[in-house]
């Protein structure tokens, strides 16, 4: 079975816009997989180069060397079978709720009865029913996230790539926030890679978590298969013996890697 | 007593037409001969000719309001050119701002020349547009064009190149070409700083076309205060000063209604109701 993303020996330099030559090289010697249906989680020590690789599995970024297949084609320009929720804002201010969620929708050229329709079924689904009018800044930061959980996931991508989606989210709306992943996920069954700093987050979530080394030039050092029944709560999965197993075994790789990633922070500050 | 008269919320308004009242009674009071003894002037009736009397100045008024009726003509004439000046300006600053912003070597070629452009004190340029467009309507659109232009494109130009990173990277996430990246996200966000700046623009289209007037013409407001002038009638030229101020005020609160229509999406500071 041909993978829903396959990074194969991806590099990315970036260069310093005043100083050509000042390189800094993110990540190096990637090869990264995530199956049909995966959901994988990748976790490593900040400044590591998480982001970089989503962007480069986006198709937002195109990767200094190595190359990116999406089931099985290799990828040029924008990734069209991906959905990317970003961490930071990305709704558009001057668009409502609804009109947020029916963008992609729009772009694509579906009837605007249709779009609507549609999107206004997954911001029910998202719980927020009762809120397609309010614009974004008249929503909390939970519901501007469910908002863009509606609009990446209304388009019906076959990969869905996400970037600490819930770190900006206080802890009780999170769980919440990551229960209804599961659930749709479950239902779904999308490929997810999912990028988080949080590893208790990423085991709870994931068949399978990838960790990356401290960069420059950082590269997944560790892969463990999460193997905890599902479905899940992420609340109550903390507490089992196989989850606290299976972070001390993770924690174990990532600790030093989290150290020499600080170590190098300080150096250069 | 003091209780109800104290300035608060709900008697600003009154308080305003107040300080108004007071304003022209004590120009009244110090300009109309006989009132007060002469204390800057050697006879009673020179404050009244430098100055001016609210009284003659509101005849003025009434008589080219109602007993003439001979300002609307003028009165047409200038908003005309002011909305047309602002109509024109403001396209052309939206098309030259979002082209600019969004054609970096373009924008790097020109760069010394809209900053030379802007710097130029573009007032001076009517009377060579007097001599392009000749004396009628076109020099004074011509002047106020000049002045919209840049207030509105270095917004635009600003608006498009401040559009959020992310924003702009969801929306070709979810599928939008360059065309709907430009109708759906860089014009929405140009036109919040295009509308922030509408206040000034209008302004000024409205200075272009009084200046304009002013500088030569046969019609306006300007016009009138021009000919006014010319024959040192005080009372004319401050009743066309208070016409224009009040025209200028009504085109900014028929703006201020546009923009809060507009831009609903838009956050305000404590934006809450009581109950």
């Amino acid at each position: 079975m041909t993978a829903a993303l396959a990074l194969q020996g991806v590099a990315c330099t970036f260069i310093a816009r005043h100083d050509p030559g000042q390189r800094y090289t993110a990540v190096q010697g990637v090869n990264l997989t995530v199956g049909a249906g995966e959901f994988v989680s990748v976790v490593g020590p900040t400044g590591c180069g998480k982001s970089t690789l989503l962007n480069v599995g986006a198709g937002l970024l195109t990767p200094s060397a190595g190359t990116v297949q999406v089931f099985g084609q290799p990828l040029s320009g924008i990734n069209r079978r991906a959905g990317y929720m970003f961490q930071a804002e990305s709704l558009m201010p001057w668009r409502t709720a609804l009109g947020n969620v029916m963008a992609g929708l729009e772009f694509r050229g579906v009837p605007t009865a249709q779009a609507r329709e549609q999107a206004g079924e997954w911001l029910r689904r998202v719980g927020l029913g009762g809120f397609g009018d309010r614009y974004p800044h008249q929503m909390s930061g939970g519901m501007r996230k469910r908002v863009s959980l509606a609009q990446t996931l209304v388009l019906d991508p076959d990969i869905i790539l996400m970037d600490e989606p819930f770190s900006a989210l206080d802890i009780q709306t999170r769980q919440l926030m990551e229960n209804e992943l599961l659930t749709i996920w479950s239902s779904q069954r999308k490929a997810v890679l999912f990028i988080t700093h949080d590893l208790d987050e990423a085991i709870a979530m994931s068949d399978r978590v990838v960790v990356m080394s401290a960069g420059p030039g950082s590269r997944p050092i560790g892969d463990f298969t999460i193997d905890i029944e599902r479905p899940r709560d992420v609340a109550e999965i903390k507490v089992t013996p196989r989850f606290l197993e299976l972070h001390a075994a993770i924690w174990d790789v990532l600790r030093e890697e989290v150290l020499k990633g600080y170590q190098q922070q300080l150096q250069a500050a | 007593m003091w209780k109800w008269i104290k300035p608060r919320r709900g008697n600003l308004r009154i308080w305003q037409l107040l300080l108004l009242v007071a304003l022209f009674g004590f120009w009244h009071l110090m300009t109309a001969p006989g009132l007060v003894a002469p204390f800057m002037f050697d006879n009673d009736s020179q404050a009244a000719f430098f100055f001016g009397e609210p009284l003659k100045m509101a005849q003025r008024i009434w008589t080219w309001f109602v007993t003439d009726a001979d300002i609307y003509r003028h009165l047409g004439v200038t908003l005309a050119e002011t909305l047309m000046a602002f109509a024109i300006g403001s396209v052309l600053g939206l098309g030259g701002g979002l082209w600019l912003a969004l054609a970096p070597m373009a924008s790097a070629i020109l760069d010394p020349y809209i900053k030379a452009m802007n710097a130029m004190p573009r007032i001076i340029l009517a009377p060579i547009f007097s001599v392009w467009f000749g004396l009628g309507m076109g020099s004074k659109v011509a002047l106020g064009v000049t002045l919209v232009f840049f207030i509105v494109f270095f917004n635009v130009y600003q608006g498009v190149k401040e559009v959020s990173p992310v924003v702009l990277a969801n929306a070709r996430m979810l599928g939008a070409d360059q065309r709907q990246l430009l109708r759906h996200v860089y014009l929405p966000s140009a036109t919040s700083w295009v509308f922030s700046s509408l206040h000034t623009s209008v302004g000024l289209a409205f200075v272009g076309a009084v200046v304009g007037e002013y500088l030569g013409s046969s019609s306006g407001v300007g016009y009138l205060i021009l000919q006014a002038e010319g024959s040192f009638d005080i009372n004319t030229v401050m009743a066309g000063i208070i016409v224009l101020t009040i025209f200028a005020l009504g085109l900014d609160s028929l703006v201020g209604h546009i923009e809060a229509r507009l831009m609903t999406w838009q956050p305000r500071s404590g934006e809450t109701e009581k109950l």
